[in-house]
């Protein structure tokens, strides 16, 4: 017992990873894992899983605030530019209508709403994903190819705070997995 | 209460508000034909798009096969089969057609420019239309409706494939008997404008106040047998995703017209935007570009709202208000072009047409199982989406 502690801790791990072959005993895993208070987790599946996202503890997207916001400014810097073009800029009078005909600026708006939200929604998912990543530990083990075809695997991420190396991975083995590996970093 | 007595009371409350207003409605028939006839026109149009809406979605649901439209799919085919009676209801408009419609009045042939549509605009094929519209739309509703019930019996998957068939092509019939029916009915009113992007702009407008009522009806239901074993919170988020993108495209349409006609600036063009941002009715336009657009899509974007039947049920009973609205603010002002004129008998229409559509959808709704249970689909929950 205390050799196998000493041992476990002495190798840097990234994490503890465990196999499934079936979404619903992962499902079930990581909601356990979560109860148990792990928060560093993620899931590894082939196909979209219903609930998995709610079970570890995925909450709300920061993405999608970022997004509106820009929209917002992209509305707001469309319609402002035209304004500034038609009114201030540049007022000529044409086919006899008012300086400020605010429905010929609508398109724009509409496309600099576009054109912000769009750019926040790809580089703000990049950027806070982490993507592109060259090098990632979760591909050290050598079955995890298979979390594209057809395996499904949860990670306990050794920068948990309620990471333990061995209580852990004895918690994982209970889950009833296909098998439990270490993943190095 | 089960589900089946809830529909049976609604059914009821329907017939006696039918009653109400028809007998009220005859008070204003018998005061104000003209007036009578206006009002009739404004609440048959929008309580039969309830319908033609129905079989939009049905076709649109066979077509592409979404689980969302499982959980619906007895609502409208309920609402797809009142489109026979409302044919019957179609009456009093083509009894008062030289009423109504300009091109249809003995004077209208001094009018050069509807003596110039006379071939398209006049009674004999405005009614041989209106009827064959009504056929189409049966036969579409008979159908589907007929194969869902067999396949209620047979599970028979071949069935499934047969009304996809069906309603491919279908969709395509549809979209355009819909834009002419539209055309006819409420365009023909102003017979010197025209707009190429209306009937898609009205069809539109009719799908998402369905979407907004079998919705609605979904979310009250939720927490009976059957539909409490088999709705998820992904149900919802993907019915409130379709009611956002038809409002966006409303929204859109609706804009794209104005702004084309606004840029053009044609004297046989601009009058109808000018009656209807006349005294009153600019009013209306305003409170339908918050309400029918800006408010709904602000909500709508938040994905908390589009998962909780409750705050959708909201939104729903808002979009069928706001329905009623645009569609007035559409055929009214055709009838009162220098300022905006709602009458007692407007009311009264509304709940006349209202209850005889209400109970006979929920009649309609009572003769069969809510949910296709032979389906195997409706085991499997729709895929998650966690962005959006």
């Amino acid at each position: 017992m205390l050799t196998e502690t000493r041992v476990a801790s002495q190798i840097e791990l990234y994490g503890l990873m465990a196999s499934f072959r079936q979404p619903e005993p992962l499902l079930a895993a990581a909601r356990r894992a979560h109860s148990e208070g792990y928060r560093h987790l993620d899931a590894y599946t082939p196909m979209p899983v219903e609930g998995l996202a709610d079970a570890i503890g995925f909450r709300s997207n920061a993405v999608s605030r970022f997004v509106f916001c820009a929209g917002l400014t992209g509305a707001a810097g469309g319609f402002g530019l035209m304004y500034w073009i038609s009114v201030i800029a540049y007022p000529h009078i044409v086919a006899g209508r008012p300086l400020n005909s605010w429905p010929a600026y609508i398109p724009i708006t509409f496309e600099c709403m576009v054109l912000l939200a769009c750019f926040t929604a790809v580089i703000g998912m990049l950027a806070m994903n982490g993507l592109p990543q060259p090098y990632h530990p979760v591909f050290n083990v050598d079955s995890f190819e298979r979390a594209s075809r057809d395996r499904f695997f949860l990670c306990i991420e050794a920068s948990d705070p309620a990471f333990d190396p061995v209580r852990t991975r004895r918690f994982l083995e209970q889950l009833d997995p296909e098998e439990v590996m270490e993943v190095a970093p | 209460m089960t589900p089946d007595a809830l529909l049976a009371l609604w059914e009821r409350w329907s017939r006696i508000a039918g009653v109400a207003g028809i007998v009220l409605s005859l008070v204003g028939f018998l005061i104000n034909r003209e007036q009578f006839l206006r009002s009739y026109l404004f609440a048959y149009i929008y309580w039969t798009g309830m319908g033609i809406g129905c079989l939009g979605i049905l076709l649109l649901h066979h077509t592409v096969g979404g689980k969302w439209g499982l959980v619906i799919r007895r609502f409208l085919e309920a609402g797809a089969r009142t489109l026979p009676f409302m044919a019957v209801l179609v009456i009093p408009v083509l009894m008062g057609l030289s009423i109504l419609y300009p091109w249809a009045r003995p004077d209208a042939a001094q009018d050069p420019a509807i003596r110039s549509k006379t071939a398209y605009l006049n009674v004999p094929f405005f009614v041989l239309r209106t009827v064959l519209y009504f056929a189409i739309w049966t036969v579409y509703a008979r159908l589907l409706s007929k194969r869902s019930e067999e396949h209620d019996l047979t599970g028979d998957d071949r069935l499934i494939r047969h009304m996809r068939a069906l309603s491919a092509p279908g969709l395509v019939v549809f979209v355009l008997t819909a834009t002419f029916a539209f055309i006819d009915w409420v365009m023909s009113l102003e017979p010197e404008w025209f707009s190429t992007i209306y009937g898609v702009m009205f069809l539109v407008g009719q799908v998402l106040q369905a979407f907004a009522l079998t919705i609605a009806l979904l979310a009250v239901l939720s927490r009976f047998a059957p539909f409490d074993k088999y709705l998820t919170a992904q149900h919802f988020h993907d019915l409130g995703n379709l009611v956002f993108a038809f409002t966006v495209l409303w929204a859109y349409l609706s804009f794209s017209q104005f702004l084309i006609i606004w840029a053009g600036n044609l004297p046989e063009e601009i009058p109808w935007y000018l009656r209807r941002l006349g005294p009153g009715w600019g009013a209306v336009a305003v409170f339908l570009v918050l309400f029918h657009f800006a408010f709904p899509f602000l909500v709508l974007l938040q994905r908390t709202v589009k998962r909780r039947a409750t705050l959708l049920l909201k939104i729903c009973v808002l979009m069928i208000f706001v329905r009623m609205v645009d569609v007035y603010w559409l055929v009214e002002p055709a009838f009162y072009p220098s300022r905006i004129s709602v009458r007692w008998v407007d009311l009264a229409t509304v709940l006349a047409v209202g209850g005889i559509w209400l109970s006979l959808f929920f009649w309609q709704l009572r003769t069969r199982p809510l949910l296709p249970m032979r389906d195997r689909r409706l085991e499997e929950a729709p895929r998650e989406t966690v962005a959006f």
